[in-house]
């Protein structure tokens, strides 16, 4: 048996949170980029770098002002106390928060570029067949931009699955919690037991390469449009 | 003009210039809004459509108001019982051709809509591809489809953006008798914009010129290319459109003769049967006048008629000279000695000779 329950409970622990995310970040992301890819606001090129920002900056910047502004004395913190939830810094929906807001960009650009690419046309075409605005964004926009889709659920569970600085900074490694794949392996090495930190890490290289190769066959199917 | 089915008033500012126009067009018929690349008529055509919001704006069919700024009054497209067909067929790439049909027919809802579909489906030759995907079809097949998917709704006016410019010569001419089966068979008016003096040729049953956003000229279209009053290049050169009735084949010589009123032209023979309607397309440069019946020439149309206008050419050295014959009339181009020699002047009767004559349907 080449995993022990704790590693069993790390992964399922894991699928858990980048299912979680990846649905979270369809729901936000799909508005935001539509938002992005249509509007002359001002406020579009500040907006554009601030989702932007997760991709560029440590995990571990991230997850430090997660962590201030989840605890006792930050302002999401003390909301959510006020609100008798609690703290959620080291608990599993803080870690939910912070990876949503980590692979947010990986969400919004395939979703941004699909939505671009297809240009005002196809809703117009709808508009002139007597679809209202939502209808024709549900009935075309949505539908033509499917790779876009696609390609950002798979990228936003592939990145969650991933993640290790902001998991460790806001979740701690409390087990059944917050312990995803990544902290369990880093535990393993950490108490020399390479065996296990072996089957952890071959498992996640052997999920990543068939993400990717996926996401090329998706992309030689679909045609151009991806990342 | 007596029925007034589409009303137009708007002004739109553009980069250069300002699209302002006044229009009441026919509720009949095929208008072409015809004009250079960059003349506003695509912009007129979105503004009708309600996808651009022009300024002091009234635009109004059959007595339904779309928009009228005086009272902030403005429909949004979807709201307007209008078909749009665009320059590139635009069809929804995820659905099949009768995907694509029912998309507008469900939202529409229009009464008899089965009835609706099934007649644009008849009248656009598309029943063998309901099953097809955009992908498969060609590009004439596509604009076909787009065309059926506009008439499905029911529309009150159908508008159409250069629907051919996208084509090559061989589509084109694939497409066109459809077009013309749309022009005789609804009751419904169509705008459609091109720069293609062919299709206006074609096509047209009336007539709208753009320039730089202002109307050059309105009306029926045999009578504004006849106008000397703007004279409308439309393609190389001047020429009016003759509507006419093939009334003898010659197999003999394959020549048709086409009767019109006021006169009759020898044609090639394009196998159009006799009775059938054609249009015939004279250009300017291929008429010439004498002031005696001309009889030992190779130039075998000649008609008898009196000049009623006279209008210098882009040339100095020439002038247009338009001539009545019976209810039609004709534009030569002659030089200004030759009038001078000849002595023509308004009123004279003079003896038309058409070197060549184009059978444009």
């Amino acid at each position: 048996m080449p995993f022990d329950p704790a590693a069993l409970q790390a992964i399922w622990l894991t699928l858990k949170l980048a299912t979680l995310t990846t649905l979270l970040l369809l729901l936000i992301a799909t508005p935001l980029a539509w938002w992005l890819a249509r509007t002359g606001s001002r406020w579009r090129a500040p907006l554009n770098a601030l989702v932007t920002l997760p991709l560029v900056l440590p995990p571990s910047v991230l997850g430090f002002y997660l962590l201030l502004a989840l605890g006792p004395h930050g302002p999401l913190g003390q909301l959510t106390q006020a609100l008798g939830w609690g703290l959620l810094s080291f608990s599993f929906t803080g870690l939910l928060i912070g990876s949503v807001i980590f692979s947010l960009p990986f969400a919004v650009q395939p979703l941004q570029h699909a939505f671009e690419a297809q240009g005002q046309r196809p809703l117009e075409v709808a508009a002139t067949l007597r679809a209202r605005p939502l209808d024709a964004f549900f009935t075309v926009a949505l539908p033509q931009a499917r790779t876009g889709l696609v390609t950002a659920a798979i990228l936003s569970f592939a990145h969650t699955v991933g993640e290790f600085g902001v998991v460790l900074m806001i979740g701690g490694n409390i087990p059944g919690q917050t312990r995803v794949v990544s902290t369990q392996i880093y535990g393993h090495v950490e108490a020399m037991e390479y065996a296990q930190a072996h089957w952890l890490a071959g498992a996640m290289v052997l999920f990543s390469f068939v993400v990717l190769l996926s996401l090329a066959l998706l992309k030689r199917q679909r045609g151009p449009g991806l990342p | 003009m007596s029925e007034q089915a589409l009303q137009i008033r708007l002004t739109l500012p553009r980069a250069d210039f300002a699209l302002q126009v006044d229009l009441r067009l026919p509720a009949r018929g095929i208008t072409v809004l015809f004009g250079a690349s960059g003349s506003g008529k695509t912009s007129l055509l979105r503004c009708v459509a309600g996808l651009e919001r022009a300024q002091q704006a009234h635009v109004a069919i059959a007595g339904e108001v779309w928009q009228d700024e005086a009272t902030r009054l403005f429909l949004p497209t979807h709201r307007r019982a209008l078909g749009y067909v665009f320059q590139e067929a635009s069809l929804f790439e995820h659905l099949d051709v009768q995907g694509n049909l029912d998309y507008g027919v469900k939202r529409a809802r229009a009464p008899q809509a089965r009835q609706t579909l099934q007649a644009a489906i008849e009248l656009l030759g598309i029943a063998e591809l309901l099953r097809r995907r955009p992908a498969q079809l060609s590009g004439g097949e596509r604009q076909r489809v787009a065309i059926a998917r506009a008439l499905a709704t029911a529309p009150r006016v159908l508008l159409l953006d250069e629907p051919m410019a996208a084509l090559d010569l061989a589509r084109r001419l694939e497409i066109m008798p459809w077009l013309e089966r749309l022009r005789d068979e609804l009751s419904i008016p169509m705008l459609y914009v091109t720069h293609s003096a062919d299709e206006l040729a074609r096509l047209a049953d009336h007539l709208v010129v753009l320039a730089r956003g202002q109307v050059q000229a309105v009306g029926p279209v045999q009578q504004v290319l006849a106008s000397l009053q703007s004279p409308v290049v439309v393609g190389e050169d001047a020429g009016v459109l003759l509507q006419g009735r093939v009334a003898e084949r010659d197999g003999d010589w394959q020549l048709a003769r086409v009767a019109f009123e006021g006169g009759e032209l020898w044609v090639r023979d394009r196998d159009i049967p006799v009775g059938q309607s054609v249009r015939l397309r004279v250009l300017a440069r291929d008429v010439s006048l004498t002031t005696t019946e001309p009889h030992h020439t190779s130039i075998q149309n000649h008609l008898p008629g009196r000049i009623d206008s006279i209008a210098p050419d882009a040339h100095p050295s020439q002038v247009l000279v338009r001539v009545r014959c019976g209810e039609a009339v004709l534009l030569a181009r002659i030089t200004r000695r030759a009038q001078a020699m000849l002595h023509l002047q308004l009123g004279s009767i003079v003896w038309v000779q058409v070197k060549s004559v184009a059978v444009v349907q």
